[in-house]
């Protein structure tokens, strides 16, 4: 196995997400002044390549397709252990669904050549679809495994990969090359090195447009993507919020009381 | 997928070893009441072996028809032929509606189905509607389920939608009566993707979350597993399911399939009783739907008092152990 591509997508930091406001007019969501993290799982699925890779040599290439203000995060990815990083980046992307994603980020794969596993998180925390990984494999034609917690290579061309499910797991081999999405059972993350940050600094970033990749326009951004966003609010939790008060014998007493009325004892 | 002459709702029945996914009833009542506003019918899909019998279960729980491929390739579960019999069955039928349970099954599948026939998905529903036009409008949590988002697939077919278990209500099952169609699969042999070695299965013990009337959660605020017995004593005499945040699964306290929220089970139970939980989106979006909140936190600003109907601002530890024992009195009287 000597490539292996990671889809990394640089996500709004959960941390700040109570920032999160809403543009009424364009009916589109305001994340200024939040900070960009690599996708959790995204981390997940680097450290399955880049252990595959220290183990049987190769090269590990992070795929993005993102604006071009997430360059430090690839960066990180970069810091972790992966040898180069290309960001699919251009106006006509903006947009896309996950369809649209799927056909940017083939034709990102497409672009790279030849390669032996793709490698994706599970789901994002941002979109949380978890479609991607599934739909790029397909506009690949390539087989593809989700929910994956376990991963061994066999043989040259060979893959063991477990696969969680409900209440259980299903054992799979497959071959390669394939497109693979991960949980964060699979593995720990790596700590970046001090030494990584500093070779991070000059590996290599490359911009695609779609000068370079030639997607027929009608395939992405908001034009070229199904679904459609038909609307958009933040959401209110509000409830009676009767607060109880007294000894704890008085509390427990009103508390009993009601789960009597509810019907429940 | 062009839109035009396209009808019906599409449920995808999934059973793994003959025995359905609860999430398939679900989805099955939902689809009635969608065609009960637009008069279309409701068509449940089932694939694998020896699953025949189950067809009639799917009418009595509120299909029209029910269309089976029972075929040795088709069981178990692979990717490919499941998505190569749907790419088959829309281009010959052409639904306007395709629905699957966001199980693991249906969240790798339907992606896979959607991307094959060029159309749209939304993931993990909450809710499902029809606008005036009798177009479908699918509710999905993002950020976290700190924003709702109404996605449409206006132009493209089928419209696709996976939905969260445990959101919507099955329908209680009446004898019905309806077509049964088996299809023909002819699949080559070959190029189907990874081979299964192996399935392991524990069955799912006790209550199953989804389905208790009353679900007791404890967070981080619980503090150790001592104390978590508290939690779990407290489920025990309402006769209820423990429910959690991530903190405790990742401390060992709790399973991880006792998880709600966003990355867990969407739970709306008779009542729900959160006890030292902060009440961040993540957690709030799986329970908010339940009919009664009682919460205790010790700390009054706690955000889970926003989504509560009743609150004690209290430690727990002073509140619990004389709740259970009235509770248990009272049971026992
Ligand atoms: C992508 C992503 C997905 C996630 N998905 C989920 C999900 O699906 N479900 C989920 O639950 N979480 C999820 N999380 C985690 C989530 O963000 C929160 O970290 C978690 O829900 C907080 O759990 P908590 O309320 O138990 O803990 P904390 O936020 O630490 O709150 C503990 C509370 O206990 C109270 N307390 C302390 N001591 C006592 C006492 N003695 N008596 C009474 N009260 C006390 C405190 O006042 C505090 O309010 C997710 C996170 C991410 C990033
Ligand atoms: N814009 C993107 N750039 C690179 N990878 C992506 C992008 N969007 C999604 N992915 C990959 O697809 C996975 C699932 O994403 P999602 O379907 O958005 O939940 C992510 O964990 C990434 O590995």
């Amino acid at each position: 196995m000597n490539r292996i591509i990671v889809c990394m997508k640089p996500v709004p930091d959960p941390q700040h997400w109570n920032k999160v406001s809403m543009d009424h007019e364009t009916q589109t969501l305001k994340r200024e002044g939040i900070p960009t993290i690599i996708n959790p799982l995204d981390k997940h699925a680097l450290e399955a390549a880049l252990s595959i890779r220290d183990a049987h040599g190769g090269e590990v290439l992070l795929l993005s397709m993102a604006p071009p203000f997430v360059t430090p995060t690839l960066r990180e990815g970069l810091a972790m252990g992966a040898d180069r990083a290309i960001l699919l980046s251009d106006p006509v992307f903006a947009g896309s669904d996950t369809l649209a994603t799927a056909h940017i980020l083939a034709a990102g794969c497409r672009w790279i050549g030849e390669f032996d596993l793709v490698l994706c998180g599970n789901m994002t925390i941002d979109g949380s679809t978890a479609q991607v990984g599934s739909q790029l494999a397909e506009l690949l034609d390539l087989p593809s495994v989700m929910h994956v917690i376990d991963l061994h290579r066999k043989e040259d061309h060979l893959l063991r990969i477990t696969q969680k499910i409900e209440h259980g797991y299903v054992r799979l081999e497959a071959e390669l090359p394939l497109v693979i999405s991960v949980r964060k059972e699979l593995n720990k993350p790596r700590y970046t090195p001090f030494t990584g940050i500093l070779a991070a600094e000059s590996k290599e970033i490359n911009m695609l447009s779609n000068e370079e990749l030639h997607i027929d326009t009608g395939l992405i951004g908001l034009e070229g993507s199904p679904t459609k966003m038909a609307g958009l609010e933040l959401r209110r939790f509000k409830r009676e919020k009767e607060r109880v008060e007294g000894s704890p014998e008085e509390i427990v007493q009103v508390l009993v009381d009601k789960i009597h009325r509810y019907g429940i004892i | 997928m062009n839109k035009n002459d396209h009808d019906g709702i599409w449920v995808f029945a999934e059973q793994r070893n003959a025995e359905l996914h609860e999430v398939t009833l679900e989805l099955l009542g939902k689809a009635r009441g969608l065609a009960g506003q637009n008069q279309g019918k409701v068509t449940a899909i089932i694939l694998g072996q020896g699953i025949k019998p189950l067809a009639q279960t799917l009418l009595n729980y509120g299909a029209d028809s029910v269309l089976v491929a029972d075929n040795p390739v088709l069981d178990p579960y692979r990717l490919i032929p499941y998505s190569l019999v749907f790419e088959k069955l829309i281009k010959e039928y052409h639904p306007e509606i395709l629905l699957m349970g966001a199980t693991f099954m249906g969240v790798e599948l339907a992606p896979r189905v959607a991307a094959r026939v060029r159309t749209g998905l939304s993931a993990h529903c909450v809710d499902l509607k029809l606008d005036k036009d009798g177009k479908l409008l699918q509710v999905v949590p993002g950020w976290g389920g700190g924003v709702i988002a109404t996605i449409a697939c206006p132009d493209h077919r089928p419209q696709m939608a996976t939905v969260m278990p445990g959101t919507m209500k099955p329908l209680s099952p009446e004898e019905r009566k309806g077509e049964i169609k088996e299809i023909e699969i002819n699949l080559p042999d070959k190029d189907l993707g990874p081979k299964v070695l192996e399935i392991k299965r524990e069955k799912a013990e006790g209550l199953p979350l989804e389905k208790a009337e009353v679900v007791v959660a404890g967070g981080w605020g619980v503090g150790s597993r001592e104390d978590w017995k508290q939690v779990e004593e407290l489920a025990g005499v309402l006769g209820g399911a423990v429910g959690t945040t991530r903190p405790p699964v990742d401390e060992g306290w709790a399973e991880e399939g006792q998880m709600i929220g966003q990355s867990g089970k969407t739970v709306r139970p008779k009542l729900y009783m959160g006890i030292g939980i902060s009440g961040v989106m993540h957690h709030v979006v799986g329970m908010d739907q339940s009919e009664h909140i009682i919460t205790i936190n010790s700390d009054a600003n706690a955000e889970i008092f926003e989504t509560s109907d009743v609150i004690v601002v209290e430690d727990f530890r002073k509140i619990l152990p004389k709740l259970i024992q009235k509770i248990r009195e009272r049971v026992e009287r």
